[in-house]
């Protein structure tokens, strides 16, 4: 089970702080399932982002974000909307986030916080990495997630530990995480989302919401599991 | 208000030194040396909190002693190994005992130590940390009651509230960012990571001119030119240059401390106009202190 929930309008309006041209992209994957994707959400956002005065440059739902083929392809149809815009606000799982942002070189922002993936990583034969947080920070990093591509999941930034190959210091093989995201906030000209202060992460964002066990998804999910053993037989009344 | 603060507003130029625990209970040895080559020469010492994650005694009993022996500490307190609760309650019980200095660190990841297969905590980050302590400061913490309001604590602390920047990295456009944040959370003053080339060091004070905080520059004293080499190949962030390992090669075995102490000396002596103070790490090597500072100037 692949599990997210919508983040509020105005913290995606907040996220896209200094942008005016925003292209809305959904995934029609498990977003379906968990009833927070799919036309009715990409209607509601294109209709939340307009009212917030941004331009949307057009909308698109795709089968599988997390698939790099279907990315590809469905996106190539309509690139001019997409190059049109400033931002791409993705309706989708962590990994399809990253996934957007690294094939698109567009800011890409969460519209979701991604609770489950039950070590699920998608289709997507990369290295992007969602680690369920809840509380999903892919907005402010320039679509690179350093809860997991940083060894300490820090989120203000590189620690003391990177090396002068920008490798972290757990690993030579390993790139600074939050190197990174430095150069890739260089490189849209966003830094700025670099010296915003992120406050200590909410935990209890990682549950799973009640909301959540009531999808069709989720009854599915369950399904599968093997039936309950049946109940004990009562013991036979006692004769008096 | 501490002596470390108090000298820091008065404008003087400070000098800080440092102790590491022992890895046992064995910790008089420390603090005698502490009490013999530090005391009355350094402003404050900082005690580390399991440094490069090799499990020791705690940085909070080594501060307390100190206290005991007329020593100001810098209470050291790396994310790595508690959550927001034991911080915040940590904080609390150094400032019952009487600590004020706060270094605020992320703390080395588990994977450099000897517990390697360790749970890695960092629930805060260095940031983070610095904002609990301004909040304890302001007489709350980082929770709330059940009706969601914030908590009021029976008796706030007051912190002289410190962190970390690393002057020679690779980004130090980065590390400038990361900096300006500690600020914005509380931080006020800064103790940095080894540096060995004033011109760069200069470089990057030049490039923070814009903050308004004292920066103690860290001097980590090099034992031997072996030494030297393991910090280039292995510590982020620090580059001895060539002419220093060759100094130290040169040395008889018998005289490295004292070339040890020439070099610190000489590099505290340059730096000295372009910060607010000194922050000298001697891995135990603490009788080459009065030496450093002589050769500093500053032999009192």
């Amino acid at each position: 089970m692949n599990a997210t929930t919508r983040k509020p309008n105005d913290e995606i309006v907040k996220s896209l702080e200094g942008v005016g041209k925003v292209f809305v992209l959904g995934c029609q994957g498990c977003p379906i399932g968990c009833e927070t994707g799919g036309e009715p959400w990409a209607r509601d956002m294109t209709a939340a982002l307009s009212a917030a005065g941004k331009q949307v440059t057009g909308s698109a739902l795709l089968d599988m974000i997390c698939n790099k083929a279907i990315v590809g392809i469905k996106l190539g149809r309509v690139i001019d909307k997409v190059a049109a815009a400033e931002a791409i606000l993705v309706g989708s799982c962590g990994v399809g986030v990253q996934a957007v942002g690294n094939m698109v070189g567009r800011l890409a922002v969460p519209a979701m916080n991604t609770i489950c993936m039950g070590d699920y990583q998608g289709l997507w034969p990369s290295s992007e990495r969602c680690a369920e947080c809840g509380d999903c920070l892919l907005a402010h990093t320039g679509g690179l997630c350093p809860i997991t591509l940083c060894a300490k999941s820090l989120v203000n930034g590189q620690c003391g530990g990177t090396g002068y190959d920008n490798s972290c210091e757990v690993s030579k093989e390993r790139p600074c995480g939050w190197h990174m995201i430095y150069e890739r906030l260089r490189s849209l000209g966003r830094l700025d989302d670099m010296r915003k202060l992120q406050a200590a992460r909410d935990y209890r964002k990682r549950d799973i919401t009640e909301a959540n066990r009531r999808t069709i998804r989720w009854a599915l999910e369950m399904s599968e599991q093997p039936a309950p053993a049946p109940a004990a037989a009562p013991p036979a009344a006692k004769k008096s | 208000m501490s002596q470390l603060q108090a000298q820091l507003q008065s404008g003087k130029f400070v000098v800080t030194g440092e102790i590491g625990p022992p890895k046992g209970t064995n910790i008089g040895p420390v603090i005698h040396e502490a009490e013999e080559f530090l005391k009355g020469r350094v402003v404050a010492v900082n005690v580390t909190d399991i440094q490069t994650a090799v499990m020791r005694t705690g940085s909070m009993v080594g501060c307390k002693l100190l206290l005991d022996h007329g020593i100001e500490p810098v209470f050291q307190m790396v994310c790595r190994d508690r959550n927001r609760l034991a911080l915040q309650s940590d904080l609390l019980s150094g400032a019952v005992l009487g600590i004020e200095n706060v270094l605020a660190l992320t703390g080395d990841h588990v994977v450099m130590g000897d517990h390697r297969d360790a749970k890695p905590v960092y629930d805060l980050d260095s940031v983070g940390l610095l904002a609990a302590m301004t909040r304890l400061e302001a007489g709350s913490d980082m929770g709330c009651d059940f009706k969601g309001n914030p908590n009021t604590l029976d008796g706030v602390p007051k912190f002289f509230k410190g962190c970390c920047t690393t002057p020679c990295s690779p980004d130090p456009e980065a590390q400038i960012i990361k900096l300006e944040k500690k600020l914005a959370a509380g931080a006020q003053f800064v103790q940095t990571q080894a540096v060995y080339d004033p011109a760069t060091f200069e470089k990057f004070m030049k490039r923070i001119a814009h903050l308004k905080i004292p920066i103690l520059v860290g001097i980590v004293v090099l034992k031997s030119a072996g030494m030297a080499k393991y910090m280039n190949r292995s510590v982020p962030g620090v580059q001895v240059p060539e002419a220093i390992i060759k100094e130290l090669s040169a040395a008889p075995k018998d005289g490295l401390k004292k070339v040890a102490a020439e070099i610190a000396g000489r590099l505290v002596r340059e730096m000295k106009g372009m910060c607010q103070g000194a922050h000298l790490m001697t891995l135990g090597w603490d009788d080459v202190v009065p030496d450093i500072l002589a050769h500093a100037g500053m032999a009192q």
